[in-house]
């Protein structure tokens, strides 16, 4: 509960040599570079410090923790000076005292003196280190300062006071170090030193992506959170996930009671290493926010107002409305999807509600719109459906390959993470249509920027894999012992054939052959390579496809099974993994196992004591289509905004109107509630207990901070909905959930709450073979059947969405640093001062071909419908592809997108949309539609509430 | 269901088994696709469709449907 954490002042040394000394009389053994600063600290001698912090590396500039060491010359500083074998170290005595007490008395001559005032009271290094040093006075006269500095305010989180700045660069080294932005630097020299963002501009005008490492390193008042300034320090702490994407960072809710007052990064996070992104550290004000619904709601049809109504009535009349669909058109006829923003004992709960209760296996997730084909591609080629590294793994990877990914605002911890690895000199191999951050961004650059047409990805592969089996850039040795030979012999002669050459694809692909091969080389000759793949892998026709065809070349290559290498897909929300894991999908149980294999069914019927469905389910958009046709008529959605993140808005609009009962769970009355006829409150995720899975398979433990605003935990309402339904749960803890997935599902046998909690979190498989988790897998054998893994042939098919003369660009579609998925969250928070609107982006060739200048309207059409954006003209394209985003769903950027998808598991193909652009002056009839029906859906809802 | 929507979902799984030099293992292929990842109704309406026409429908889709069909 304790908000203080020990700084031990420089980062850990990673060497396995051990060097002994002795500090002021005792005896340490520590590892070979660590610094005597940190080697004091470690057994509790607390050296004065002011610009060092084990966060980043040590610099050795406020001459605070100077210190002496017998036979040595004058007084180094402990920060920067490394441990010698036998060294004998003294940290206090008068002439060390009479020196910082002087260091001190210049800092404080020129600070203001508002300690009792000041935010940072309670929290405060400097006071704390002018306690430590025995500083009572400061004899200096009045002269010149910087105390009348003027308050940057620009930040809507953070407050950059400069006259409370003591320069000790803590907060330029984090953006540096940490974060990777390089957005601050020290202006000037000497006395008018000053930290500056950007060329000496305002925070919001320069280049700070606002993560916020620099507010966290900063020793004093001078960048604090707004949070704190308004309402104090916090008094206790909560270790929990962030509820964002998938890199799962841990955080310190530190609170004021119920009242959060910041997220702090946790330094022990496995994920995160103490780092954060705008959104994780600040992005939390929606949990409290005006629009939360924290009463049930019902309705007969969607055309009623609300009525607010007790969780009983609520509860009773879903359970009776899905009771009377089942009895008029057949179990069958009634499904559910879960959220991967929800816990995975939430989604475990809602699948089991669907099999057991429901007695069918009509359950999906939102996984099926964005990383269904991980779990099929990898499934078939791994034999597991997840990644293959930890986060960490990146720092011993050679060449860095990625492919339809944007890491700094997808993931942009574990961007960070990666541009570090770059910075210390990994190659990095980028095969993108867009020119993303990551292509050229401080200290690092793309060795090969592969800019290839949207659509094209599988020949891609099939290129670079021509090139290294032709060139015999194969690791044999690895392929022949690990994977099916016969498999890999027959992938090899399918990707020889000249016509997946690079000569031969280049006309496809827009990527010089030279480029191609150049990166193939790069990659398979490395000694550690290492895939990251994002949405624009997966959300194609062929998404399925190209994860086979990564999973081949990493294969083919010896890239697997190691640290340093692996297949990494870059999941988009918090709990993708987990709610795969948590058996989401409609032909999967726990686990990834089929429904029609007896041996698991009879395993979860005995536990469950139903019998179960030995067929497959629909899928989300098969959901749709049954929708649409009259055969599925009731829907549970828990956590999801289908109406605004599922393509073809227009279908999916049609579908969810076909429906006779649409209950919605979720915090906010969200686009699908619109169409819903009984509302849930949820609870966010600092108001519930249970785990999120990470993108590198992480357990990681979300812990309630505050009461629920509704009552109710959302796992909680799931149970007396079953209960309704006829089919009993009594859990009284999430705890008990994890318990019994444990019990049913191999690869988390060894999970528990117990256990999360001494290791702060576990990665899966966790079994008796593997009791600590697992970071790196399939290192001996791949965990198929036969412990081989499978090549499959990759043949490249076109997309059917083609280009044509009354559509001649291609649309894509992506996210920004600052918004999450739907922007339900985000949207609700100060975020909307960098990304106010979804914008069309356009390369200005294609721009100028049409008349259109930065911020006109602009009407996209495509095949399946015509939404109206404003244009920003940007390099970033290329000639022939537009790009938006989907946060806000006024854009309709779905309206757009078709109802094409993967062959294998109907992932929509958000990522290719023909699309015409042209000038217009007005909104889309679409828009128009939505506008009218979205202000009759919230007055209804004033309605009903204004009825109680 | 949209039998349209079942004929290019159903060949698009085909065109991926399509490069499995021994056809009958890309029909068994297929045919598995299907089992394993379509509800019933929707193997239903292919089969249904298969049986009065099955024109649109990608070779391999035939033959693996008509497996289906024996199944069924």
């Amino acid at each position: 509960m304790s908000i203080i954490k020990q700084d031990l002042g420089t980062p850990a040394s990673t060497s396995t040599e051990t060097v002994n000394l002795q500090i002021d009389g005792f005896e340490v053994s520590v590892p070979a570079g660590t610094s005597i600063m940190r080697a004091a600290a470690s057994i509790g001698i607390e050296i004065p410090k002011l610009c060092a912090t084990d966060s980043i590396e040590p610099f050795g500039s406020c001459r605070l923790c100077l210190v002496q060491i017998e036979g040595g010359r004058g007084m180094p500083a402990s920060c920067t000076t490394p441990v010698g074998q036998g060294m004998k170290v003294v940290t206090q005595n008068q002439r060390l005292a009479d020196v910082r007490r002087g260091v001190m008395e210049l800092y404080i001559s020129d600070h203001p003196l508002d300690c009792l005032t000041c935010s940072a009271n309670g929290d405060c290094e400097l006071q704390d280190m002018a306690g430590a040093v025995g500083l009572r006075e400061v004899r200096y006269n009045p002269g010149k300062n910087h105390l009348v500095s003027a308050k940057d305010e620009s930040n809507p989180y953070f407050s950059f006071d400069p006259s409370k700045c003591i320069v000790c660069s803590r907060c330029v080294r984090a953006c540096e170090e940490t974060q990777g932005t390089f957005a601050l630097t020290i202006d000037s020299r000497g006395f008018d030193s000053k930290v500056s963002p950007g060329q000496n501009q305002a925070f919001m005008d320069s280049e700070c992506v606002s993560c916020g490492a620099c507010v966290q390193a900063c020793p004093t008042a001078t960048l604090m959170e707004k949070s704190v300034i308004d309402h104090g320090q916090p008094e206790h702490s909560i270790t929990t996930t962030c509820a964002y994407c998938g890199v799962g960072c841990s955080f310190n809710a530190e609170m004021k009671g119920e009242q959060i007052i910041r997220m702090v990064p946790d330094k022990d996070g496995k994920a995160n290493h103490g780092h954060s992104c705008v959104k994780g550290r600040f992005a939390f004000g929606y949990a409290t926010h005006k629009d939360r619904i924290t009463k049930p709601m019902i309705r007969s049809k969607i055309s009623d107002p609300w009525r607010e109504v007790s969780w009983e009535e609520a509860i009773n009349y879903a359970a009776s409305e899905l009771k009377r669909i089942q009895t008029q058109y057949g179990k069958d006829s009634i499904g559910g999807i879960t959220s991967s923003r929800c816990t995975n004992e939430e989604t475990y709960l809602v699948q089991k509600l669907i099999r057991a209760g429901f007695g069918n296996n009509n359950v999906d997730t939102c996984a099926r719109v964005c990383h269904s084909p991980t779990g099929y591609g990898l499934k078939q080629t791994f034999g597991e459906s997840s990644g293959t590294q930890n986060f960490d793994s990146v720092m011993k990877a050679d060449v860095i390959m990625v492919i339809g990914a944007n890491p700094t605002d997808g993931h942009p911890v574990f961007g960070s993470q990666m541009k570090k690895r770059l910075r210390q000199g990994a190659k990095l191999i980028v095969a993108d249509p867009r020119g993303i951050d990551l292509v050229k961004t401080p200290h690092v650059k793309a060795d090969y920027h592969l800019k290839l047409r949207p659509g094209t990805n599988v020949a891609l592969i099939n290129a670079l894999a021509h090139v290294i089996v032709t060139e015999n850039l194969v690791d044999d040795a690895f392929a022949l012992a690990r994977c099916e030979v016969e498999s890999y012999e027959k992938w090899k002669k399918f990707v020889a054939e000249d016509r997946h050459s690079p000569e031969a694809t280049e006309s496809v692909t827009g990527i010089p052959a030279a480029d191609m091969r150049a990166a193939a080389r790069l990659y398979a000759t490395a000694n550690n390579s290492a895939i990251y793949y994002g949405l624009g892998v997966t959300e194609h026709s062929q998404g399925s496809t190209m994860v086979i065809g990564i999973a081949n070349l990493a294969m083919a290559t010896g890239n697997i099974g190691r640290e340093g290498v692996g297949v990494n897909p870059l999941r988009g929300q918090n709990n993708v993994q987990g709610s795969c894991d948590m058996g989401s999908f409609p032909h999967e149980l726990p686990g990834y196992r089929h429904v029609s294999d007896l041996a698991t069914r009879q395993l979860f019927e005995n536990a469950w004591q139903v019998t179960l469905e030995p067929e497959p389910g629909l899928r989300i958009p098969n959901m749709f289509d049954a929708a649409s046709e009259g055969s599925f008529l009731g829907l549970y959605v828990e956590g999801e905004d289908i109406a605004q993140s599922d393509p073809d808005t227009q279908h999916v609009h049609h579908a969810l109107r076909s429906m006779e009962c649409v209950i919605v769970q979720d915090l906010f009355l969200n686009e699908t509630a619109k169409f819903a006829h009984v509302f849930f409150p949820g609870a966010s995720f600092l108001e519930k207990n249970g785990t999120f899975t990470n993108a590198e398979r992480r357990i990681s433990p979300v812990r309630r901070v505050m009461k629920p605003l509704c009552g109710y935990e959302d796992w909680e309402v799931t149970q007396m909905l079953s209960n309704a339904m006829g089919y009993a749960m009594d859990y009284k803890h999430p705890s008990e959930i994890m318990d019994e997935i444990a019990r049913l599902t191999p690869s988390f046998a060894g999970v528990s709450y117990e256990k999360i909690d001494q290791n702060g979190s576990l990665q899966w498989p966790c079994t008796d073979e593997s009791p600590e988790g697992t970071p790196t897998m399939h290192e001996e054998h791949f965990m198929r059947a036969n412990g081989k893994g499978l090549f499959m042939n990759t043949e490249y098919v076109p997309t059917k969405e083609r280009v044509s003369r009354d559509y001649p660009l291609i649309l894509t579609t992506g996210r920004i640093l600052s918004q999450y998925n739907v922007g339900a969250q985000t949207r609700r928070t100060d975020n909307n001062v960098w990304h106010a609107e979804d914008r069309l982006e356009i390369h200005p060739h294609d721009a100028e071909d049409r008349g259109l200048k930065e911020g006109d309207w602009v009407g996209i059409k495509s095949r399946a419908g015509e939404t109206v954006l404003r244009a920003s003209i940007s390099e970033r394209m290329q000639p022939g592809v537009v790009y938006t985003t989907f946060h806000f769903p006024e854009s309709g950027a779905n309206v757009i997108t078709t109802d094409n998808s993967d062959w294998a598991t109907n992932c929509p193909e958000y990522k290719v949309t023909a699309v015409q652009v042209s000038k217009v002056s007005q909104t889309s009839e679409w828009q128009k539609q939505y506008q009218e029906f979205s202000d009759q859906q919230l007055d209804l809802l004033e309605q009903g509430l204004s009825n109680v | 269901m949209n039998t349209d929507r079942l004929i290019q979902m159903a060949n698009d799984i085909a065109d991926f088994f399509d490069s499995e030099t021994d056809k009958m293992l890309a029909v068994e292929n297929v045919k598995n696709h299907l089992t394993k990842f379509w509800d019933p109704r929707m193997r239903k309406s292919i089969i249904a469709y298969c049986q009065t026409d099955g024109s649109e429908l990608h070779a391999l889709v035939r033959d693996a449907v008509k497996k289906l069909d024996s199944v069924n």
